[in-house]
């Protein structure tokens, strides 16, 4: 009896040779932002899911960029941490030219862009969305940047559930040049809706503040969460087995 | 591997656990080895040497976890020649994290880096699938790890002795083993401090009882035979 012989190949099977990342592994879920009176102010969880397990709690997902900008990710935190080197090696590469100019965040965001975009391309995306606000000679910028290259530049932004949550609220309650209380109170407010409603959220988050004079990230802390409505003591009160 | 749930991570067979203490850093791990429903090495050593002060606990596919081993050994040797003097866990831990994340889509082995250098002392180092880095107090790995979250928010606390981490690696690697198909054999411990690497071994026989596990008997003879048991003074 002859052996039959399994022959693929780029035909047979396209995506044989091609290396894809398909899934992604350890995750963040939403950053929001938004640009208020001196800067920008950034939210984002310590959350690094793995699946559906809560796996680890103290990962820092804003990291500052360079003397004006602030970067937030959610996603693969692998590929986060890939993009951070990235950047690394921008900033080096700027700080080395000596001229006294440096990248600010419209250049920082359109670096990521091309990054985010080209990879695409190559169907092997880094599996990220990224949010990247920063203030350059008074001027503020506010930007996204998902893992297909999709770019815009907004008054508040934010990313995955982030979108669908904390959108709507930032429309309805953003106004320019709000204070830095108004600011944080806002973004907590967005956050703690994400805390009830989004099930990768954890209750352990960061506020990162940017202004001209630089990034401060706050140290991690908890929201508290209510509880105290009458209808969730008794829910199924005149409708018992529902839930 | 097609069509993955992302929501549902791959198991991993093994428990594998680093600790840090007051000190130094405590790593675990059970024995065995499967392929399938077999067990093909009751007595494996996942612990693996990279250096005099770095260890690694190895979990996922054993060939993938050996090899990435290797060659992180391999880098680290001419790493400490060129530097002069011994690797810091940061740098073998870094090295672990390229080779997975640059193979992240033909690899599928989680890693746990511990070691102790003298600029930073004991460090646990998590690399889980898909070459994330991530610095921790302690670090838990494989299938069985899944049983270990509730107990290590409970049972962990900062500034450690060193037997009192030991005891709790030896009874968290226990407890997962009792639960998880996927992990048993022993407890192999390796201890990193100041004062160098000590390797130690628990069999089953060591290991506390626990739910529905009963003591191991020679034959059911002796149960048999056993004298009677004394009559109550009630």
């Amino acid at each position: 009896m002859s052996e039959s012989v399994q022959v693929t190949n780029n035909l047979t099977n396209p995506e044989a040779s091609s290396q894809r990342t398909l899934y992604p592994y350890v995750t963040g879920t939403s950053v929001v932002a938004i640009k208020y009176k001196d800067g920008i102010l950034m939210a984002a969880d310590m959350g690094g899911s793995y699946g559906s397990t809560l796996r680890y709690k103290s990962v820092e997902r804003m990291k500052s960029v360079g003397k004006h900008s602030v970067l937030g990710a959610s996603g693969e935190i692998s590929d986060f941490q890939e993009i951070l080197r990235y950047l690394d090696e921008l900033i080096l590469h700027d700080n080395m030219w000596d001229d006294g100019n440096s990248l600010g965040p419209k250049e920082v965001h359109n670096y990521l862009t091309r990054l985010m975009y080209n990879r695409r391309n190559k169907f092997n995306p880094l599996w990220n969305s990224l949010v990247l606000g920063g203030v350059k000679n008074g001027q503020k910028y506010l930007g996204s940047v998902s893992m297909i290259g999709v770019h815009f530049e907004d008054n508040h932004v934010a990313t995955g559930f982030g979108n669908h949550l904390a959108r709507p609220i930032l429309r309805d309650e953003w106004k320019e040049d709000l204070s830095f209380e108004e600011g944080v109170k806002l973004l907590e407010k967005c956050m703690r809706v994400l805390l009830y409603r989004d099930r990768s959220a954890v209750n352990k988050l960061q506020i990162a503040k940017l202004t001209e004079e630089g990034m401060t990230i706050s140290q991690p802390y908890s929201l508290k969460t209510f509880w105290g409505y009458g209808a969730f003591q008794n829910p199924t009160v005149g409708a018992e087995g529902s839930w | 591997m097609e069509n993955m749930d992302l929501n549902a991570p791959h198991s991993m067979g093994t428990t594998i656990i680093g600790v840090t203490y007051d000190g130094g850093v405590v790593l675990g791990a059970d024995s065995r080895t499967s392929t399938g429903m077999y067990v093909a090495n009751r007595a494996s050593d996942k612990i693996t040497q990279l250096t005099d002060n770095v260890y690694i606990c190895r979990s996922g596919s054993a060939a993938d976890s050996q090899i990435v081993s290797d060659y992180v050994r391999y880098f680290l040797h001419q790493h400490t020649i060129q530097l002069g003097q011994p690797a810091t866990v940061k740098v073998a831990a870094n090295l672990v994290r390229l080779l997975s994340y640059n193979n992240k889509n033909m690899l599928q082995t989680g890693i746990i880096v511990g070691g102790w250098d003298k600029y930073e002392g004991g460090k646990i180092y998590g690399v889980p699938l898909g070459g994330t880095i991530i610095e921790q107090p302690f670090a838990i790995g494989g299938s069985g790890s899944s049983y270990l979250y509730g107990f290590f928010d409970q049972a962990w606390k900062e500034g450690m002795s060193k037997d009192e981490a030991e005891q709790l690696v030896v009874k968290a690697v226990s407890l997962a083993i009792a639960r998880d198909g996927a992990s048993g054999g022993v407890v192999r411990t390796v201890i990193i401090n100041s004062d160098g690497v000590t390797r130690n071994f628990y069999p089953g026989d060591t290991l506390p009882l626990w739910h529905e596990e009963l003591e191991p008997q020679n034959s059911l003879l002796d149960i048999l035979n056993a004298p009677a048991p004394e009559p109550m003074n009630i």
